[in-house]
């Protein structure tokens, strides 16, 4: 069977796995709908939690923009696992023994304010929208990569299948594919890896031949001689206050994304969350550290195979000629003299784009045609995986806490149900519409969706949990002047694409870029909170008495 | 009755104490493995081989993932027993643990 016919065969056995899911996991209820009836085991959660997390972009981009990033590259493998250390220790917990649906339930209960409780809303759709249309789109990407359909087609079916198991199952369909998708994933992932790290070093455990080989030490140097950075030295590709502030920004905006924390309300009990989010951090861990070594062993197999090598026999390598039509590898002997020359200079006559990092390692490890299919179906199942969580998210921010809890309290289960659902559907069809016609600066929201977390939600569901003495006054400036500002310096500093300026109106605040900025923000909240709150009156009776039932896992006996 | 009621509240506070100084600890070595050992020590650290690698290279994309892992684990259990220990383990009627399906 030829590669196409493969793959095809596979997505669509994957596909119907998720649909025969959904079919079976439909439900009656808004608890069902919302959090899946909190009956999610702790280990099946993890592995929820992981598929949600691991996006389109962790799938198939991160490896490829570490190895060019190098020692760097440590922003995204710290920043996007730090965060569930934070989880687990400060808001999960808590969040579980609370109980409730949504981010904003908790923001809104706890600062007894449903003005607080609407900015919450706002913000988690906002987020949840910036980060979807890039999942919807790395639907259409694979589909066009690995089957020649149109991106458009792509990004069509990947919404009606989205739409056919949250519709129907809401959380509880969600959850159950989610944990299929990530058994998916992550063999895609390791299979490659291993056999190119068993290639390179003899080795076949990616983490164990990248600290005990020599071959990171060999691309370091090879990188010097062909006159790019050292690959192993620190802050050669950022400065070291950004590699700091982005790292934690990551990381504290991690902690704050709603479609994470809502998964912990699925599990049984407080002790189920605080093991899940063990579980969640074990299985990214297993992605996460074999991506630092695919990054290394993929880039120092594409340059010795590239570099100094005759024109006519790199292009004689079939992957070299399918990855060269796609325009993701272009060679080209400029200088007219037969040999390829791989350089940071102008003389340069290779240019690889990062995601071939990932994409092109089967073949340039000869693995069977069934593998290169499984990856097509890997990087499918972490962009739907992804988009299903933030669907969720979003449309509960709108049906629960927006519509029943704010405008229509006396709603009955049956129209919440219909809501929910209706708005899963209209969420489907916006992200189906920003993955078709993506806005200009679609990498850019990414920064946005982190800082924002990091800025607004994360601040005010630590304090709400640790001070009892934190109140409504004290949330709502922090959240408002942390938002404003996070907002303002990323506007300023990405001004060339959102607002059409030449140039950045600021390059950088005190050095900081705007993927880091949301440490700052988060700080500004942190502040702000407490001095208002100390200068207002203390939050009522009930509401401490609330937090002190939060701390502890057994339901207090009234 | 009052009285039951003051050492409710006492054993909770001290839970809450115990918990907290946990928490404290651990996330002073969450920082130090990644934004110390990685970030702020990386230029001397990369000095220190740690086999085919330097040190600060290895936390920066291996250590610091797996020392996470281990706090969480650490975590969890820790607070199984303590919830044990000042009796506030949450009581589920249909299954006694939160894991089996």
């Amino acid at each position: 069977m030829s590669v196409e016919a493969l793959t095809l065969t596979l997505v669509v056995i994957t596909f119907l796995i998720y649909i025969y899911i959904g079919w079976r996991s439909k439900v009656k209820d808004t608890s069902n709908f919302f959090v899946a009836g909190n009956e999610i085991p702790a280990v099946a959660n993890g592995a929820a939690i992981a598929a949600d997390w691991m996006s389109a972009a962790s799938f198939i981009s991160m490896a490829g923009l570490i190895s060019f990033l190098g020692y760097d590259g440590t922003i995204y493998l710290m920043g996007w696992t730090g965060g569930y250390v934070l989880l687990a220790l400060l808001l999960a917990p808590y969040l579980r023994k609370f109980g409730r649906y949504t981010v904003p339930d908790f923001i809104g209960d706890r600062y007894y304010s449903n003005a607080a409780r609407a900015v919450a809303a706002v913000a988690t759709i906002f987020i949840s929208l910036t980060y979807v249309a890039g999942q919807m789109r790395g639907v259409g990407i694979v589909f066009s990569r690995y089957l020649q359909v149109d991106i458009v087609i792509g990004v069509l079916i990947g919404m009606a299948i989205v739409a056919f198991f949250a519709v129907l199952g809401g959380m509880k369909g969600i959850t159950w594919t989610q944990v299929i998708q990530y058994s998916i994933l992550i063999v895609a992932f390791i299979i490659p890896a291993a056999a190119i790290s068993l290639k390179l070093t003899g080795n076949p455990i990616p983490q164990l031949s990248l600290t005990f080989s020599d071959i990171a030490q060999k691309l370091s140097i090879l990188q010097v001689e062909l006159g790019m950075t050292e690959y192993l030295a620190p802050f050669t590709d950022l400065s070291a206050i950004n590699v700091f502030c982005v790292t934690l920004a990551l990381m504290i905006g991690t902690a704050g994304l709603p479609h994470v924390i809502i998964r912990f309300y699925t599990v049984k009990s407080v002790r189920a969350a605080r093991w899940s989010a063990g579980w969640a951090l074990l299985f990214i861990a297993l992605l996460y550290t074999t991506a630092p070594a695919i990054g290394v062993f993929a880039k120092y197999n594409l340059i010795t195979s590239l570099n100094d090598t005759p024109i006519e026999q790199a292009e004689s390598y079939n992957w070299a000629s399918k990855w060269e039509e796609t325009g993701l590898l272009q060679l080209d002997d400029a200088n007219g003299d037969g040999v390829l020359t791989f350089t940071n200079g102008a003389d340069n006559e290779v240019v690889i784009d990062p995601d071939i990092i990932v994409l092109s390692t089967p073949e340039v490890a000869n693995l069977a045609p069934i593998v290169i299919a499984l990856v097509a179906a890997g990087g499918l199942a972490a962009a739907l995986s992804t988009a299903s969580g933030l669907l969720l998210a979003m449309s509960s921010a709108v049906s629960h806490d927006l519509y029943y809890r704010i405008f229509r309290p006396d709603a009955d289960e049956k129209q919440r149900l219909k809501v929910g659902r209706l708005m899963i559907f209209l969420a489907v069809m916006i992200a189906g519409y920003f993955g078709i016609n993506p806005p200009g600066f679609v990498g850019e929201v990414v920064a946005f969706a982190f800082g924002l977390a990091a800025a607004s939600l994360f601040p005010a569901i630590l304090l709400g949990i640790f001070d009892k003495r934190m109140n409504r006054e004290g949330a709502i400036w922090g959240i408002t002047t942390g938002l404003a500002f996070t907002v303002v310096m990323i506007a300023l500093m990405r001004s060339v694409p959102v607002f059409g300026t030449e140039a950045p109106i600021i390059e950088s605040f005190f050095g900081i870029n705007a993927q880091g900025i949301g440490v700052i923000g988060a700080l500004i909240n942190f502040i702000v909170s407490f001095i208002v709150s100390r200068r207002t009156p203390a939050p009522p009776e009930e509401i401490q008495q609330m937090v002190e039932d939060i701390r502890v896992p057994r339901v207090s006996e009234k | 009755m009052v009285n039951e009621h003051l050492d409710l509240s006492q054993k909770q506070r001290e839970y809450w104490k115990r918990n907290t100084r946990i928490i404290c600890t651990l996330l002073i070595i969450w920082a130090s493995v990644s934004l110390v050992a990685a970030i702020i020590l990386a230029i001397p650290f990369s000095q220190v081989q740690f086999f085919g690698i330097p040190l600060s290279f290895w936390f920066a994309q291996q250590g610091s993932i797996l020392t996470f892992l281990v706090l969480i684990f650490y975590y969890a259990k820790k607070m199984d027993k303590l919830d044990e220990e000042y009796d506030v383990q949450e009581v589920i009627l249909t299954e006694e643990e939160g894991e089996s399906k």
